[in-house]
């Protein structure tokens, strides 16, 4: 992704999608007009994102000191930018200082996330300048049974959302019986308020490649797909090519001299479901993603009926740090049985969004308030959900839990992915339950009555409520929906949609207009 | 593109080479159902389903499963849609900074309603949910063009851009 106009200065313009959406490209051109105007010579990189997204388009020049950032830049920025002389970063209203001491980035703990923005992430070299393939090169040293030990120390658990242990899963498919094995990276991030995958493989593919190369080689896979949501363009663009790369550097295919491993791309079709990863592997398959019922595990039965490795984008790309470094190194940072680093995502109505990648432990207090600078729109914080769609909605009296797993579930809530959507005080919860309904209803996959039709019962109920149709009956109907759902259904899809509806019912009953939902029958006469 | 049947064709026969030349030694070639359906309507905009038996023959599958899979897949569409396409997301953290108040103002002010073609054909409005672009919201997606903190002036720029183009 290098622009070469020269040796000159070297400035980075992200290229990530989110820094697109503000009109990064246009930014990045005008650099180049001003630039050959002023006959300056200049090479501009386009990067991945830093992550700090409230600040894109966010530039960067390399000088002595370090690289020097700017943001947020628009086009009409650019003429007086160049007069302020910030290729040699001058002052300006908008420059940030030394990019690496901005608190919100000097605060975390990255290690999956350490070169995303900072590198040019098709270039490999720059990749292994950067630590890169250390991970690769111990595993191979280590052999497939060491490798899973190590993950096992790590105490890595699958960070797509059920925070299963990842040394276990990988064991189980290690020691399958079978001719040929698959691995399977679950790139669909459906999850709403989250896009930790999407920066991470636009901004560092090579990273995520190498996992799932350290991964084939220890539970004995032969191929291994990257199956990424079709809203993602530019992340399938990206890893596309850097797969390209990969096998013209003999990391993948027949150039590998360690095993016998390829990877492909698969673009998904626009199903939440897909998600899932049985069904996602009917998907690849190629059938509708409904899903499978297990046992068997995937891990035993998988894609082709053979043993199959699923994990998250950020599972894999943590493996190459826990590799380099041990698994006991990883799991010094964390609590409790969350180990290492989560990369939350801080999303909706947050004046500082973007990618906070630190030890588990941290309370959402301290990511809403202090990382995140409060509410976008100035009011008060009201409601915050965190763990995608099926998450639970949490007051701002319920601030204080640390983001850990267990803590998550103790009080009914979960972490998921890690996304968290902050809500001001004009949200109305009713019709935040009901989204959650409605969602069931258009993605199910329609295995399960409970989750297709209860669903939509669901909606309807809560229609009725906001009317003040027979409240204090249909508040009952919607909480024996929710066990219904929560008892017949076959994924979490159905299974957890009780998360967003029972919280918003029993943390905000006045937006449902009663008082409290035990006591409703009460309120009422 | 206009819907040619022998480029289709050639179509199918490439993707289904390409899966093929990849797929581990278990694959059956069914697993290039959605590579197959994808790259047709990435070429002409939509699939025509006249050509579902050719594909079920290709794959040695039944036309039902190709059809099942068609309609399951919210991506899929067997009618041509309007020249551009704007994806609008409608989850939670858009909803958060009022995703909602642009759909209804696409509908009141410019007749605009999402999943409806328009009436002029230049611009369909699709609902999505979640297009990674969370810390940027509201968010939405112009054909590939991904865009962030959209607002209504935003929304008019656009729409004024579509008309151009069509005129
Ligand atoms: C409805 C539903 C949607 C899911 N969506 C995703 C997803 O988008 N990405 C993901 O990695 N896992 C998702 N999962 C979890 C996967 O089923 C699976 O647990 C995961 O891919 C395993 O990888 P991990 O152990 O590394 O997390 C979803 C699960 C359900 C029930
Ligand atoms: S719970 Fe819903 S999405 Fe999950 S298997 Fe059942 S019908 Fe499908
Ligand atoms: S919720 Fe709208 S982009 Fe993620």
């Amino acid at each position: 992704m290098m622009n070469e106009t020269g040796s000159g200065v070297r400035i980075f313009v992200s290229q990530d999608s989110s820094a697109l959406s503000v009109g990064a490209d246009e930014v990045a051109d005008a650099i180049h007009r001003q630039a050959q105007q002023r006959q300056i010579n200049i090479t501009l990189i386009r990067n991945g994102s830093r992550g700090l997204f409230w600040l894109e388009p966010l530039i960067e020049i390399e000088t002595q000191k370090g690289r020097i950032a700017y943001g947020p830049v628009s086009v009409k920025d650019v003429a007086s930018l160049f007069d302020a002389g910030f290729l040699q970063g001058g002052a300006h209203p908008l420059h940030l200082g030394v990019t690496e001491e901005i608190p919100w980035l000097k605060r975390q703990q990255r290690l999956t996330f350490a070169r995303t923005g900072v590198i040019d992430p098709l270039s490999l070299e720059d990749y292994c300048a950067h630590q890169g393939l250390k991970g690769l090169e111990r595993a191979y040293q280590l052999g497939p049974k060491a490798i899973v030990d190590s993950i096992l120390d790590s105490g890595l658990r699958g960070r797509g959302g059920a925070g299963f242990p990842a040394g276990l899963k990988w064991r189980t498919v290690q020691e399958a019986q079978a001719d040929h094995k698959y691995i399977v990276c679950n790139a669909d991030e459906g999850d709403s308020g989250t896009f930790a995958d999407r920066l991470l493989m636009e901004g560092d593919p090579f990273v995520l490649i190498e996992g799932m190369i350290i991964a084939a080689y220890a539970v004995g896979a032969s191929r291994g797909f990257i199956y990424i949501r079709s809203e993602y363009p530019q992340a399938i663009e990206v890893m596309r090519k850097a797969i390209e790369i990969a096998r013209a550097n003999n990391l993948l295919g027949s150039g590998n001299r360690h095993f016998d491993f390829d990877l492909e791309i698969r673009v998904g079709a626009g199903a939440y479901i897909c998600g899932e990863e049985t069904a996602l592997l009917e998907s690849l398959e190629g059938r509708r993603g409904q899903v499978r019922a297990k046992p068997p595990l995937p891990a035993l039965k998988g894609l082709f009926g053979q043993p199959t490795l699923v994990n998250n984008v950020l599972t894999f790309a943590a493996v190459p740090w826990i590799l380099a470094h041990g698994g006991k190194a990883y799991a010094d940072y964390g609590m409790g049985k969350s180990r290492g680093t989560m990369p939350f995502q801080l999303a909706g109505n947050l004046r500082c969004t973007g990618l906070f990648e630190t030890a588990f432990g941290m309370s959402l207090r301290e990511i809403v308030i202090d990382v995140g600078g409060g509410t976008a729109s100035g009011r008060a914080v009201r409601a915050v959900q965190v763990g995608g769609p099926l998450g639970a909605y949490l007051p701002e009296t319920m601030l204080d839990v640390p983001l850990d797993y267990e803590a998550m579930l103790a009080i009914k809530a979960m972490l998921g992915h890690g996304g968290i959507v902050v809500f001001d005080d004009t949200v109305d919860l009713a019709q935040q339950a009901r989204f959650a309904f409605e969602f069931c209803t258009l993605e199910s996959c329609g295995k399960c009555t409970p989750c297709r039709i209860g669903s939509r019962r669901g909606v309807e109920t809560i229609d009725k409520i906001v009317k003040d149709i027979d409240r204090v009956a249909n508040i009952e109907l919607i909480t024996d929906l929710c066990t219904t759902m929560t008892d017949g259904s076959l994924c979490a899809l159905g299974g957890l949609t009780h998360l967003p509806v029972m919280s918003a019912l029993t943390h905000f009953p006045q937006d449902f207009g009663i008082a409290n939902p035990s006591h409703s029958r009460d309120q009422e006469h | 593109m206009k819907w040619d049947d022998q480029k289709a064709s050639a179509l199918i026969d490439s993707v289904h080479a390409e899966v093929a030349a990849f797929l581990g030694p278990d694959g059956t070639t069914a697993s290039a159902l959605l590579p197959i359906l994808q790259a047709l309507q990435a070429n002409f905009g939509y699939i025509d389903t006249n050509i579902l038996p050719q594909i079920a023959e290709r794959l040695n599958i039944s036309k039902a499963e190709v059809h099942g899979a068609l309609s399951f897949y919210h991506d899929f569409r067997s009618q041509p849609g309007a020249r551009h396409k704007l994806k609008i997301c409608r989850a939670e953290a858009c909803q958060s900074m009022g995703c909602e108040d642009l759909v209804d103002y696409l509908a009141q002010h410019h007749g605009l309603i999402a999943d409806e073609s328009s009436a002029l054909g230049h611009l369909q409005i699709e609902n999505v949910y979640c297009l990674g672009n969370c810390g940027l919201a509201p968010a939405a997606l112009f054909d590939e063009r991904p865009m962030g903190r959209v607002d209504r002036q935003k929304i008019d720029a656009l729409v004024q851009q579509t008309r151009e183009i069509l005129s």
